[in-house]
């Protein structure tokens, strides 16, 4: 399946420049704060861009669904995405 | 019909100034049991009915992550009020969508306030209402909180919903291959572990797929546990083949899948990446940025901790004079009517000196919280939480907690209430336990007065010394209690950066009485007494001089200073001196002066006489160290709703602070000093 290569790339949304938008694969690692991600609205298939990073680049913020939230790096981690309209996988940079 | 309501929503969506709409003046303020969060009630009578509003903490959903969501979900479904009013945010209707579904979920009948519609008409979203209520089957009532818009229209709905008794019977299409789950362990779990919980096997169901811990501690240990776990099991690697993601992820985005659906439906315009709008961005572009956000933090600090005490001091001294002016008055006229002087002492330096030390403090208090409350209602605390948070999680703490740490060096007291804007227990309590560390105002006099006779032109660099040695205490300390204590609770960040808004000077204002006559009614209390204690173990037994070492307060001098004698202050005057320290640290110089019998000029011929410059340095160590004073105390017994708290504070601050001096004293000694 074309979607599983893609979310096998291991970005994060803390290796996304400000400005950038990408989109939610999965939230991996731990439970209580992958729940709480989750429940803030950063499903698979989301949108979201990165809006700035704070001095030392953490912590980081991100929009989608019509607000900011920030996240600390750690945390950003545990955010697996992939660039927009990521259909085929040469995007990934993994290909076939 | 009981009457009982929950007020609820996401922070940030006007929901305390909705709260305040409703009840008005009703409102009373206490704690939730075992907890620090505070709950609120009030009243409100409408169409011949008296209604009970419970105010819920601000929480995004029912995910029972932190402390509040725990109060909220165990409130909901223990408590089960008659209704639920979720306060939404119009301007940002999508994300305030997931509660309200939550909510509906689990067959509490709901009422939504889109509030904030003023708000989202100026960033063009209009947002049918109609078509939201049919959609949901609930209730949906524009209000504008700030204005009262909307209020009494809210009223006759919660009511009107009140009196029909129709439950909605709301199911969210979770899809095929979640349905089928769902069912299948609907099956296998026993009715009777769900007894009690107000929750039907369906409903069990989908909580314990999508990972509720309140649920899965529910059917912990029974056959159930054992079957639900093998089906989630096996389904979960099905999934994970086939979604890439596990159940739990697999729930949560339906939900909002289901939101996006109902958004499409009921916004007319929405809001995407390049209309939002462009004040608040650019704002943000310069208040966070890279090089100039941290400095303007602290800027900004800087300027609320000069304006409370500028402010302030002038405002607590006239209030200091006022209790003084009437005491003497007071005085006076017992003497003239034949009282005894301990009777006239009594009322006088007792009482009357107790309520002194209470309202002293209530002007730095009022005008902190006004100033937190700026800072909060206008959506730039998170900000400056976001720009200082990698800083402050090194120490493991939290962005926030340097606005309390700050306040700390003009008086403890409102920085210990301060620590209520982290929302989190663990980086509350560590920033509350290392506060008394911060040299408040009231030990500088100590400072002042030993560095100027002990160490002449060295007495900045003394001074320094000391402030340095109470900042590097207080950290390590945070590294200490946040690797034993708190070491099971992770620490999160996960903020939200709401948009900017102009705060209202009414809700500010209210916001800063409200935490000032707390502190005066729930903390007053207790420094009143401590200070009416302290005068009795002065003045008895009957007959000795004030605090002479014949009285009760100079026996305990006298018997505990054998513990400072390693420290080098082995006589009980020091004794006495601290243990008055324990009312206020600014005592502590004026009581050597009683001490002696030389009043506060002729402290600085005496001290020589005790002390060394070395056992003086050990002493200020002492003084800055140990026990915060009683209003610290009153204060972290307040906010924590414990005695745990404050003995553990009293206890380990006091043994730091021998420690150190003695540590001090004695490798002095080594080194010929």
């Amino acid at each position: 399946m074309k979607n599983q290569i893609c979310s096998s790339s291991n970005m994060s949304l803390c290796d996304i420049e400000t400005g950038k938008k990408v989109q939610v694969v999965k939230i991996v690692g731990q439970n209580t704060l992958k729940r709480r991600v989750l429940d803030m609205g950063l499903v698979p298939g989301t949108m979201v861009s990165v809006e700035r990073k704070a001095p030392f680049n953490d912590p980081v913020s991100v929009w989608f669904r019509g607000y900011e939230l920030s996240l600390r790096q750690n945390e950003a981690e545990a955010v697996l995405v992939k660039p927009l309209g990521c259909s085929g996988c040469t995007a990934c940079g993994r290909g076939r | 019909m009981s009457g009982v309501i929950a007020l609820t929503g996401n922070p940030n969506t006007g929901k305390t100034t909705l709260f305040n709409a409703l009840t008005g003046s009703t409102q009373k303020v206490g704690n939730w049991p075992g907890v620090t969060v505070e709950r609120k009630e009030g009243r409100f009578r409408s169409q011949q009915e008296n209604i009970h509003v419970v105010d819920l903490p601000g929480i995004y959903s029912l995910g029972v992550t932190s402390v509040d969501e725990q109060i909220a979900s165990e409130f909901l479904l223990g408590e089960k009020p008659e209704l639920a009013v979720v306060v939404t945010d119009a301007s940002n209707i999508e994300r305030s969508l997931y509660l309200v579904i939550q909510l509906l979920e689990i067959g509490q009948p709901v009422v939504v306030a889109l509030n904030m519609n003023d708000v989202a008409a100026s960033k063009g979203v209009v947002i049918d209402h109609t078509v939201l209520e049919t959609l949901l089957g609930i209730p949906v009532i524009p209000t504008i909180a700030k204005t009262g818009e909307g209020i009494e229209d809210l009223k006759k709905k919660i009511i009107l919903s009140m009196r029909s008794s129709a439950v909605a019977d709301f199911r969210i299409p979770y899809g095929e291959k979640l349905n089928a789950l769902i069912q299948e362990m609907e099956t296998v779990i026993n009715a009777s572990e769900m007894e009690g919980s107000g929750m039907d096997l369906h409903l069990a169901a989908i909580k314990l797929a999508e990972g509720d811990s309140l649920v899965w501690r529910m059917i912990e240990g029974t056959g159930s546990q054992k079957r639900v776990s093998q089906i989630m099991e096996k389904a979960g690697r099905e999934f994970e083949r086939e979604l890439g993601y596990d159940i739990q992820t697999a729930i949560i985005e339906r939900r909002w899948g289901y939101i996006t659906g109902l958004v499409a439906e009921v916004v007319k315009k929405d809001l995407n990446l390049k209309q939002r709008l462009n004040l608040s961005d650019r704002i943000d572009s310069f208040v966070t940025h890279r090089l100039l956000g941290l400095p303007l933090f602290l800027a900004i600090t800087w300027i609320i901790f000069k304006l409370t005490y500028t402010l302030g001091d002038p405002a607590s001294d006239w209030l200091d004079g006022m209790v003084g002016t009437s005491g003497e008055l007071l005085g006076t006229w017992l003497s003239g009517q034949g009282f005894s002087p301990l009777v006239s002492s009594f009322l006088v330096d007792g009482v009357i000196g107790g309520v002194g030390s209470v309202i002293v403090f209530f002007p730095y208090i009022f005008l902190l919280f006004a100033f937190i409350a700026v800072l909060e209602d206008s959506g730039y605390m998170s900000r400056g939480a976001f720009v200082m948070d990698r800083i402050m999680h090194m120490l493991g703490l939290h962005g926030k907690s340097f606005i309390p740490m700050l306040i700390g060096f003009g008086c403890n007291v409102p920085a210990i209430m301060g620590t209520r804007i982290l929302e989190r227990p663990r980086d509350r309590m560590i920033t509350m336990m290392i506060l008394p560390f911060m040299s408040c105002s009231a030990r500088l006099p100590v400072f002042a007065m030993f560095s100027a006779v002990f160490f002449a032109e060295h007495a900045t660099t003394v001074l320094f010394s000391l402030y340095l040695t109470g900042i590097i205490t207080a950290v390590f300390s945070a590294k200490i209690l946040g690797s034993t204590l708190f070491k099971g609770e992770s620490s999160q960040l996960v903020m939200e950066l709401p948009p900017y808004h102009f705060p209202t000077f009414r809700g500010v204002m209210r916001e800063a009485w409200q935490r000032g006559s707390i502190f005066l009614k729930k903390a007053g209390t207790m420094i009143f007494m401590a200070v009416l204690l302290i005068w009795v173990l002065s003045n008895l037994p009957a007959g000795v001089e004030y605090a002479s070492r014949e009285s009760l307060v100079g026996r305990i001098g006298d018997f505990i200073a054998p513990v400072f004698s390693p420290a080098g202050f082995g006589f009980w005057q020091a004794g006495v001196a601290l243990f008055f320290g324990f009312i206020a640290k600014e005592i502590v110089v004026g009581s050597f002066g009683t001490l002696f019998g030389v009043g506060e000029q002729g402290i600085q011929a005496v001290l020589p006489t005790l002390f060394t410059p070395l056992s003086a340095y050990a002493f200020m160590i002492m003084t800055l160290l140990y026990v915060p004073c009683i209003a610290v105390i009153a204060a972290v017994k307040r906010e924590t709703n414990s005695w745990k708290w404050p003995i553990f504070m009293v206890l380990y601050t006091t043994g730091i602070a021998w420690v150190l001096s003695v540590a001090v004293y004695q490798l002095g000694n080594i080194l010929g000093m």
